[in-house]
């Protein structure tokens, strides 16, 4: 049994699935989105459906991680145990949610939508990676004013 | 009715994905973070298959329904170019997005996840409201 390969492989099986499951829940599709998102006007309530779906069998999941010693395929699990609410998670999600709301496109479907080839969800990736970039950018330049590269690379490789 | 299943039906499906990627390799299905390290070339060949699996998805849509999912971009390019800045630097400083603290992260109870979810949906809502009201 070859670990590294079995590993790759229900990986590139999770994207797939990720992205089949998208195009099939309507996430793709940023007037929804954004209709989900205006309670106070044309409310349209469906994608509700999807996030209520999908933490269902990810518990599932997560009940079964608890019954095994380690993965399938790795030595370890590498999920984050971190439980503190501090200002970074905050401030950071609430600037992600705004700009979710602005257009309507959060990471996932604006990646899988790059396969439709259309501009507009071309430029908002483009603007997206330049975004992830300039964040690890500042981070990693301020610990290195403290000193402090190690905490930093800790953090950048455990987020969600 | 439709709108309904498909989303329920995609949902349960975005579930697996996340449940498959957790037993079988340990790791959080976030989109975010795994975008962020394959962008620092951490932990690049599975990021890379996992984005590569993930664009595929619309393709596999395409095979089975003979038509493509649907999308509508309404805004503008600025408005394009401020969303996608905001979503990458939002994403990475509150370390998920949509998938790693909401498909993942509520399945785990983490509190972390539960603050960060209230945090993007309320500022998401308030958003759509705010430009409900400027027209």
């Amino acid at each position: 049994m070859n670990g590294a390969f079995f590993r790759l492989a229900a990986t590139l099986v999770s994207g797939l699935v990720f992205g089949f499951g998208l195009s099939l829940s309507g996430m793709l599709d940023p007037a929804r989105v954004r209709a989900f998102l205006d309670i106070a006007g044309n409310w349209n309530p469906s994608l509700a459906f999807v996030l209520g779906g999908a933490v269902s069998v990810s518990a599932l999941g997560v009940l079964l991680t608890r019954r095994l010693k380690r993965p399938l395929f790795d030595e370890s699990f590498h999920l984050p145990d971190n439980q503190v609410i501090d200002r970074r998670l905050i401030v950071g999600s609430a600037i992600f949610g705004i700009g979710w709301g602005l257009v309507g496109l959060c990471p996932g479907p604006a990646l899988a939508s790059l396969s439709l080839g259309l501009p507009a969800t071309m430029l908002f990736v483009a603007a997206m990676v330049a975004g992830m970039l300039i964040h690890d950018r500042l981070v990693a330049r301020r610990s290195s004013r403290m000193g402090g590269g190690a905490g930093a690379e800790t953090r950048l490789s455990q987020p969600h | 009715m439709n709108e309904y299943g498909n989303a329920l039906a995609g949902g349960l499906l975005i579930g697996l994905s996340a449940a498959i990627l957790m037993v079988a390799t340990g790791r959080v299905a976030g989109i975010s973070g795994i975008a962020g390290r394959l962008l620092q070339g951490v932990q690049a060949s599975t990021g890379a298959l996992f984005v590569l699996g993930l664009m595929a998805g619309p393709l596999l849509f395409r095979l089975v329904f003979g038509a493509w999912p649907g999308v509508t971009v309404t805004s503008s390019w600025p408005l394009l170019v401020a969303g996608g800045l905001l979503v990458g630097f939002g994403s990475r400083m509150g370390s998920g997005c949509t998938s790693g603290h909401g498909v993942v992260g509520l399945a785990r109870l983490s509190r972390r996840s539960i603050a960060a979810v209230a945090t993007f949906m309320a500022a998401a809502i308030v958003t759509v409201f705010v430009m409900g009201l400027l027209g």
